[in-house]
């Protein structure tokens, strides 16, 4: 009982409302990039090495055009001005090269599995494995370290304080003064719907997915469509990866995804890649996520807590299943009659 | 020609160019990162052929592979696409040693072979999970198995740091591993140790099962055309699932084959081996013939040690030879990959029996 009451001291407090919510951010990125390779009917699996990479390459290109503006000067002792306007200029570098890179490597496993037909899984898992390589290769390279990249200066994504809401007792907590990239992630569940609900392309992704060769009769070019899916899935992931290492952090860890675009992935399933439902569901990762976060400071062995989101993905995937299914049934009764 | 014939000329020489294409890759990288290429490349091709240890080194590194990519194998040809070998190679020595430790008063073999049998159960457990949620809910199998080797990473760091964790030692590290259960050294003054025989029978074995049994056959025809083998009455999911589970009870006995011949104490904590996703590769290589499963993971353990040697004698990380696996599965994976040449030979074929039909005539 101490336990319970110990428990829910800890969760019935805005930060860790607000914890949630950071801890969501880069999930629901990869979540919205699964559901529009899910939406043209490819499982991307490199969600979780698209990310990765996109979380090196925004640190190394921030820490470089940074280091370029200041031209060799060290932060602490250039010019104010200068050192503002090199923050500026490394963030924003850092955000493109981020971008792009999730949406290269999305692009790469689309050449494979739609340009040179591989089979999407094993395409999925090469590319993790070259990413989950590769990055560290790539940071030794640049920082001449293996683990974290601690000796590149790189920027961060502003935090940003919403007017009136700050000043709200307990929601000012919550949703004020969080990161640029946790508001975009949100802005970017409308987007994903806008463009599939709303657009003609969103409208092609949709019937691709659904069934290629009814799609291809029309007209339909099945092929373009599926890679710009795929890119914008990349896009997503990009973002993702900007979220994890420009923002609450600003270094890069290996492996520093740690399953993330898998955990997004199953948000998606779980939510039938639906954008609004998907979101709900990355939330419900991301708060057991953030429970396993703060239940480390009870007596409770650390494992069984970090377990928690993936045991609870397991059971997401069985609710989904059983989801289905008794849609199907429910379709079938009504044809019956 | 025979169209099989052609099939498989054609899939050895994919196969091959898809090497070295990645490796010709790795050299490149190699020649633009490192100071000194030429001592990089030697170190790394023929590095692990310049002193008895190495080559002792590359036989012990190709040991896991045997049991993680025969586990790939078997799955892979019922196109169950599970990575439980991860987490089942995990638990499998996790188990195993716990159970070493904790019995070491047992004579050598009797000892021995109940920790395998744990070890496989351990295995065939994680397995299960994935399995059932596939033919049970029809979960996909690549992301439940996923989750579940984190799961079975925590569980496995759970088990270890409450239960055979050797706490006055101050190290992170289990009690030692009972001598008289240490896998055999083959040779003396090398680490080659009896393991690898355990792996290549188990990838006979295999093989005879997958390609000499009646069972083998269904999982064949559920790999090759599910539906088909559906009408013909073979049950489906107890294939998904036998060949599921069968492939965790391969990596959890590599799992203990590993950590009792190359390990004094159960050391892995916090991090996964790797070695089931290594599978995979000797897998994708082997085309799924657990037969070929010894010659794809003597390739693997051959680039690996190399990649070691070259780092430690030059400035190249090891870590670029993930790049050069995934580049490897990417090409032999990829169905266009050469097929203009594929057609070619096809129809040179068809042109020679024609002209031989016609010259007959």
């Amino acid at each position: 009982m101490e336990l319970i009451s110990q428990i829910l001291d800890l969760l019935l407090t805005p930060a860790f409302a607000a914890t949630v919510l950071r801890i969501t951010t880069p999930i629901l990125f990869a979540a919205l990039g699964g559901i529009m390779a899910r939406r043209c009917g490819i499982m991307n699996l490199a969600l979780e090495g698209s990310m990765l990479t996109a979380a090196l390459f925004a640190v190394v290109a921030s820490a470089l055009t940074k280091k370029a503006v200041l031209g060799g000067v060290s932060a602490a002792l250039a010019d104010p001005a200068l050192v503002s306007k090199a923050t500026t200029i490394g963030m924003i570098a850092g955000f493109v090269a981020g971008t792009l890179a999730g949406v290269l490597m999305a692009l790469f496993l689309a050449y494979m599995a739609v340009g040179l037909r591989a089979d999407a899984y094993l395409a999925g898992l090469a590319i993790n494995t070259m990413a989950s390589g590769g990055t560290v290769f790539i940071l030794y390279l640049a920082a001449g370290e293996k683990g974290v990249s601690s000796s590149l200066d790189s920027g961060a994504m502003p935090f940003i304080d919403l007017p009136i809401i700050k000043d709200i007792p307990v929601l000012g907590e919550i949703f004020s003064g969080q990161n640029m990239m946790t508001y975009f992630a949100w802005l970017c569940v409308i987007l994903v719907y806008v463009i599939l609900f709303k657009t003609a392309t969103g409208l092609r992704i949709r019937a691709v997915g659904e069934n290629p060769h009814a799609a291809e009769s029309v007209g339909v070019n099945v092929k373009k469509v599926q890679y710009i899916a795929l890119a914008l899935s990349g896009l997503f992931c990009g973002f993702g990866g900007v979220s994890l290492s420009m923002s609450y952090v600003q270094f890069f860890s290996r492996g520093m995804t740690a399953g993330k675009g898998f955990i997004g992935m199953s948000a998606m399933n779980l939510g039938n890649a639906s954008p609004v439902a998907t979101a709900i569901a990355a939330l419900l990762f991301g708060f057991f996520d953030a429970l396993a976060n703060v239940m480390q400071t009870l007596s409770i062995p650390v494992q069984f807590v970090q377990a928690i989101p993936y045991v609870a993905t397991l059971v997401g995937l069985v609710v989904f299943a059983i989801q289905s299914e008794n849609k199907v049934k429910k379709l079938k009764a009504k044809q019956a009659k | 020609m025979t169209s099989k014939q052609i099939e498989r000329r054609f899939n050895v020489l994919k196969t091959a160019a898809a090497i070295f294409l990645a490796l010709g890759f790795a050299l490149l990288v190699i020649t633009f990162v490192s100071e000194d290429p030429v001592k990089a490349i030697t170190a790394f091709i023929v590095g692990p052929f310049q002193k008895a240890s190495r080559m002792s080194n590359i036989v012990e590194v190709m040991t896991p592979l045997l049991f993680t990519g025969t586990a790939i194998c078997i799955m892979y040809q019922a196109n169950q696409f599970s990575m439980i070998g991860e987490g089942a190679f995990l638990i499998g020595a996790n188990l195993c040693t716990w159970f070493a430790v904790t019995h070491d008063k047992w004579a050598g073999l009797p000892l021995l072979l109940v920790c395998f049998i744990v070890a496989i159960t351990a295995g065939i457990a994680a397995a299960i999970v994935p399995a059932v949620l596939k033919v049970k809910f029809r979960a996909n199998e690549v992301v439940s198995s996923i989750m579940m080797n984190y799961v079975l990473l925590k569980f496995s760091d759970y088990f270890f740091y409450y239960y055979f964790r050797d706490v006055p030692s101050g190290q992170q590290a289990s009690y030692p591993i009972p001598a008289q259960i240490k896998m055999p050294k083959l040779i003396p003054g090398l680490r080659l140790h009896a393991g690898v025989l355990i792996g290549l029978a188990v990838a006979v074995l295999a093989y005879l099962f997958v390609y000499r049994t009646k069972w083998g056959y269904a999982v064949r025809m559920v790999g090759a055309n599910q539906n088909f083998a559906k009408y013909s009455g073979i049950s489906v999911m107890s294939v998904a699932l036998s060949t599921q589970l069968i492939g965790g009870g391969i990596a959890g006995l590599g799992g203990a084959v590993e950590i009792l011949g190359r390990y004094e104490r159960f050391v892995w904590f916090g991090t996964q081996p790797g070695f089931g996703f290594d599978g995979v590769l000797v897998g994708v290589l082997a085309k799924n013939n657990p037969l070929l499963v010894p010659v794809a993971a003597l390739f693997l353990a051959y680039m690996r040690t190399g990649a070691d040697v070259m780092n430690r004698v030059s400035d190249v990380p090891i870590e670029f030879v993930d790049v050069v696996q995934g580049l490897i599965i990417l090409f032999v994976a990829a169905e266009m990959f050469m097929a203009k040449y594929k057609h070619k030979l096809i129809v040179n074929n068809a042109k020679k029996q024609l002209e031989a039909k016609e010259a007959a005539e």
